[in-house]
């Protein structure tokens, strides 16, 4: 089976973001940059799937030559290639899935598996268009994924349960959390993966649309809630709820 | 122009709290751009969902039917509501960003070859739009190019829809769908079992992280002060992560965004992606061993204390209050 995973670099889960004082951006100084972490849970899913089955399981990024970190760690973690769809433009999820249709037009994978949303717009578009774009199925934050003979059947987390769908490949998938936990690169994996082919191909070269249709006009942060003060006993704090806050 | 076409996402007829915040954004956004407000309920048999919905201040309902509709399914769900936002010449769809609404309406803008904006939380002048990026450490000011837009918001930034006035007129119409361009099914549904409220629903929530060390402490050591409290239960990623509760309690960036008027924090440091999910709340109350947990510094009230001894004696103490 051919597993094509599109992944984003953001920064590191940990980092405090700030925003830039005239509202262009966020600053980007001793940011620690990492593969999402829901592309990381695709990737892990990808290869456990290739591991049963055979095959190939292929990466593929669009933005600037820097992103080739991230492509060479996923690499490293046991994908057989990468792709760099290499531009500096500032893209909106339609224009990403528009690229990654094209990119699973030439490729032809049996299967996109990606992160549910990348933790930096937290937008959680791109898989669902990507799947209406090519009229595949798809299955968002699949929290078990179960490849057959004939079909593929995830159980996928939707408020108040577990919901279970089923559909003929090619399809997509996106992850949820609780998908697996994926695994690190091992040192051999690390020095494989810098003889693995890692294709650079120009945005503009692809013959597709790639204006936003969302524009981010100004980026500012959040206004800040006050801390309260400490109470010194589970007893006082019930008090001050009834008497004070009145919400018991 | 202007007119605002909102999906009102019901569970087997019944509207949950997270449709009624939709309506009243779709109310809002309508009212700024000059248009109406048309609420559009799908299912293979909607018109009683759809009469019910009508007393909510919308223009019109439409009750869209067909057979495909029964079992919510992004492809059948997409294809209707394309095939209506074109006909009705609608400026704008929208939904409450719930599961369904994620799911859904993405690859309903792709199939409207619309923008996108997801989650806002603030409608400004109805051109352009707020949404929280990052984690919630960002707030973006967006705006969509087209002639039409598509957007989710986020169920915590607008009060529910209330019902009054006199009903809308209800229009059934079978929806266009392409049966052989349908390829996925619905096999089951397996619901959580739960007699308590839930998170996006609750007056008060009681989560708990990290710090209650087992599974089994939510059952014997904060369900008790969640079920005295009439609340709803959440949990921290980390817990949900450490196999302590199930993944649809979480609380946070990548799980559920709540605001209740009370939310108590038990043994929850306040890692950024969860304060993503609750720092809209009302009121906030956290009991934490570590007096510097990142928790106390969005919380109303703060108690360091051990919380296998702090939770015990809150129950003792509201029980007290109950009986005076």
């Amino acid at each position: 089976m051919k597993i094509l995973v599109p992944i984003k670099r953001v920064p590191d889960p940990a980092t405090t973001i700030r925003v830039l004082p005239d509202g262009t951006g966020i600053a980007t100084d001793n940011i620690k940059w990492v593969i999402n972490p829901f592309c990381e849970i695709a990737i892990e899913e990808a290869l456990r799937i290739k591991e049963k089955q055979t095959g190939e399981v292929v990466l593929v990024t669009v933005g600037q030559s820097a992103w080739q970190e991230q492509l060479r760690t996923g690499l490293a973690m046991g994908a057989d290639r990468a792709i760099l769809i290499k531009t500096d433009a500032a893209l909106d999820s339609v224009a990403i899935a528009r690229i990654l249709a094209k990119v699973a037009g030439d490729q032809k994978p049996d299967l996109i598996i990606l992160g549910k949303q990348a933790i930096d717009d937290d937008a959680n578009q791109v898989g669902q268009m990507l799947a209406e774009m090519l009229g595949w199925p798809q299955a968002t934050f699949a929290s078990k994924v179960e490849i057959g003979a004939d079909k593929v059947s995830v159980v996928r987390e939707v408020d108040g349960g577990l919901e279970t769908i089923a559909f003929k490949l090619p399809a997509v998938i996106t992850t949820d959390l609780r998908l697996n936990e994926p695994r690190y690169a091992s040192l051999p994996g690390i020095m494989k993966a810098r003889k693995k082919e890692l294709k650079e191909i120009a945005a503009d070269s692809l013959g597709v649309d790639l204006t936003p249709k969302l524009k981010v006009k100004t980026l500012a942060a959040p206004p800040k809630r006050q801390a309260g003060r400490k109470v010194a006993s589970a007893q006082e704090l019930v008090s001050v709820l009834h008497t004070e806050a009145k919400v018991i | 122009m202007g007119d605002v076409l909102i999906f009102a996402e019901h569970q087997a007829g019944h509207f949950p709290k997270a449709t009624l915040t939709a309506v009243q954004a779709g109310l809002e956004l309508a009212q700024k751009r000059g248009g109406k407000a048309i609420a559009v309920v799908a299912g293979d048999a909607p018109e009683a969902a759809a009469g019910e919905i009508a007393k909510y201040g919308v223009a019109k309902v439409i009750a869209l039917a067909h057979p495909a509709l029964k079992n919510y399914m992004a492809d059948a769900h997409a294809q209707a509501l394309a095939a209506l936002a074109k006909k009705e010449g609608v400026e704008f769809v929208l939904a409450t960003a719930t599961a369904m609404g994620k799911d859904l309406f993405p690859r309903l803008a792709a199939r409207l070859g619309a923008g996108m904006a997801s989650e806002i939380t603030a409608i400004g002048d109805g051109q352009s739009f707020v949404r929280p990026a990052y984690a919630g450490n960002v707030m973006a000011t967006v705006e969509i190019d087209g002639p039409i837009k598509v957007l989710t918001v986020r169920g915590t930034a607008f009060d529910a829809a209330k019902p009054g006035g006199s009903a809308a007129p209800v229009e059934k119409q079978s929806a266009e769908i392409d049966a052989g361009a349908l390829k996925m099914e619905f096999v089951s549904f397996s619901a959580t079992k739960s007699d308590r409220p839930q998170l996006t629903e609750a007056r008060v929530i009681v989560s708990g992280g990290r710090g209650l060390k087992a599974g089994e402490n939510f059952k014997t050591v904060l369900e008790p002060l969640v079920d005295e409290m009439g609340a709803a239960m959440g949990a921290s990623r980390a817990a949900v992560d450490a196999g302590f509760v199930p993944n649809d309690l979480q609380v946070g960036q990548t799980g559920k965004v709540v605001a209740p008027e009370l939310y108590i924090a038990v043994g929850i440091s306040g890692a950024i992606q969860h304060l993503a999910g609750m720092k809209d709340s009302k009121i906030i109350c956290a009991i934490n061993r570590d007096e510097e947990a990142p928790i106390f510094a969005v919380a109303d009230y703060g108690l360091v204390a051990d919380l296998f001894k702090a939770v015990p004696e809150m129950v003792e103490e509201i029980k007290k209050l109950k009986q005076s």
